[in-house]
């Protein structure tokens, strides 16, 4: 369960959260959707504990994530894991030890086995064959997908994926979201998809959340957000270019 | 009014390097307490070795023995006015020993070690690697900032040591082949007046400019700001820093050692 109360941080004079409140329990699908620059990415990092919250809480399992020792935080970490928008893959490395990394550094597993886990996590996300190419050699679609792969080889509990589906073809896209309906199906994954996808969002969510102005403005399952009458939620999903969203943006201006 | 603006920018800078000197000793801490806590891994420390000795080799020995020449040439133009050839190979001798050495080395590993540590953790910072580090549970201090750090207080004195005996080659050459002072007459001058302590008080230093050229790239490494061109501004400096803190330290270095050993 991950429990996040009443966060806010600020970048100077940037308010980016807002008093925020989020709950997602175990074993649930949460998606995140939200205007791009409203904090998502900056929310995902204070759960993994890279940020510190100006002020608020947040929970991972009832241990507060700001009040571990370093050493309980990596604990911590190793159950966690973290896609990257950018996937954040070591480019000093090989794809390989790249996935490997986690197993290399924190778990004594002979060379055989990690071998396999490696080919494993690589053929889940439908790129066997490419652990010795460097990633420089790769294309964006698959930086991605090796960078999937790094978080769910470490077999993680929770998975925090920032926008997964971002920049792949949509054959690949639609891959992408049944390998994160499966690792909830079948590992009963905790995830949080951050995505302005929306038709990933539905395929992939049992709760869907929209984050704006730093508060959670609305939350519910796929059919509630869908049939929203919020008008800022309306025109989010739907994409519209004329509605409250960018009229407070006019007041401004 | 111009006098106002100067001290408002001397008490700037004094700012800034104090910053600078406190961030320098809260990743020295973290460095040591890393490099003392376990798994230890040795390889990585090799690694670095390597790498650091294989891209500083070339340009030491070109810059080592030029100043070799150079230095022998230049005390040639004095010593042959008064008739006393012979007390170059000394007076190279020492002051390569001493104090050459020691500081040209220390300011060409960082100019070429240095900026290139700094570039590589400030491109890992932009690019979220280091952040990807700590979700891997990984310490970046540990991972990245240790195993440079030893592989610099390693490497530097052993360079020195090398750089000492090329220099010395340099004014060698000069002596011999242009001067015609006979080989064997020159190193045994230059055995003559080389003390132990004055290869032991050069060589000593470099550990601390090795710490400093250390912590120096990987602290502005790891506070990169703003993209790509973050990465350029941030090598830059760290190079700057290095020279200047290197100087002080030397300065500080050789008044000690003037007083210590007299
Ligand atoms: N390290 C930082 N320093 C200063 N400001 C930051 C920092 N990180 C994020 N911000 C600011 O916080 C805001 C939210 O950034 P964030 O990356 O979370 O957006 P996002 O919702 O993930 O957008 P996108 O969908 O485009 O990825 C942005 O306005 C950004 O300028
Ligand atoms: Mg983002």
């Amino acid at each position: 369960m991950i429990n996040i109360v009443n966060v806010t941080k600020s970048f100077g004079e940037h308010k980016v959260l807002d008093n925020l409140n989020l709950r997602i329990n175990t074993a649930e699908t949460c998606v995140i959707i939200g205007r791009s620059g409203c904090g998502k990415s900056v929310l995902l990092k204070h759960i993994m504990g890279l940020l510190r919250p100006d002020s608020g809480k947040i929970f991972v399992d009832d241990k507060e994530v700001n009040a571990l020792t370093p050493r309980e935080l990596n604990e911590l970490r190793m159950r966690i894991s973290m896609v990257f928008q950018s996937g954040a893959l070591f480019d000093s490395m090989t794809v390989g030890e790249n996935i490997g990394f986690g197993l290399i550094e924190h778990q004594h597993i002979g060379t055989k086995e990690l071998l396999e886990r490696v080919e494993e996590a690589l053929s889940m996300v439908d790129l066997c064959g490419i652990q010795n190419l460097m990633p420089s050699e790769l294309s964006g679609g698959m930086r991605k997908r090796v960078a999937l792969a790094r978080a769910i080889c470490m077999k993680p509990q929770i998975i925090l994926y920032d926008e997964p589906t971002t920049g792949v073809d949509p054959i690949t896209a639609d891959g992408i979201n049944e390998l994160i309906k499966d690792l909830h199906d079948k590992l009963k994954v905790t995830s949080i998809v951050v995505t302005h996808d929306m038709k990933s969002a539905y395929k992939v969510a049992d709760r869907i959340a929209m984050l704006y102005q730093g508060k959670i403005i609305a939350e519910g399952t796929v059919e509630e957000i869908k049939n929203t009458t919020h008008p800022v939620v309306h025109q989010f999903i739907n994409g519209f270019s004329k509605g409250p969203i960018t009229e407070t943006l006019e007041c401004f201006r | 009014m111009p006098l106002k603006d100067f001290f408002i920018h001397i008490g700037r800078s004094v700012i800034s390097f104090l910053y600078l000197l406190g961030g320098l000793t809260s990743l020295a801490v973290q460095t040591v307490y890393y490099a003392f806590t376990p798994p230890f891994k040795v390889e990585r420390v090799f690694e670095q070795v390597k790498k650091t000795g294989n891209d500083s080799l070339p340009i030491v020995s070109l810059i080592a023995l030029f100043i070799g020449f150079i230095f022998a040439l230049q005390t040639a133009y004095f010593m042959q006015r008064i008739g006393s050839e012979l007390y170059i190979a000394s007076l190279v001798a020492l002051s390569v020993v001493r104090e050459l050495g020691p500081v040209i080395t220390a300011l060409v590993v960082a100019g070429r070690v240095g900026a290139a540590i700094t570039a590589e953790l400030g491109s890992m910072q932009v690019t979220e690697q280091i952040d990807a580090l700590e979700t891997l549970a990984t310490n970046p201090v540990k991972y990245l900032v240790v195993p440079r750090f030893l592989a610099l207080i390693v490497v530097l004195p052993l360079l020195t040591l090398y750089a000492n005996l090329i220099g010395i080659l340099g004014s060698y050459l000069i002596c011999v082949y242009k001067l015609g002072i006979s080989g064997n007459l020159y190193m045994r001058v230059t055995f003559e007046s080389l003390l132990y302590k004055d290869v032991f008080t050069g060589l000593f230093k470099t550990i601390f400019f090795g710490i400093i050229i250390a912590l120096v790239s990987c602290y502005e490494g790891f506070n990169v700001q703003g993209g790509a061109e973050g990465v350029g501004r941030a090598t830059r400096l760290s190079v700057v820093k290095s020279f200047i803190l290197i100087i002080l330290a030397d300065c500080f270095f050789t008044a000690l050692f003037y007083f210590i050993f007299p």
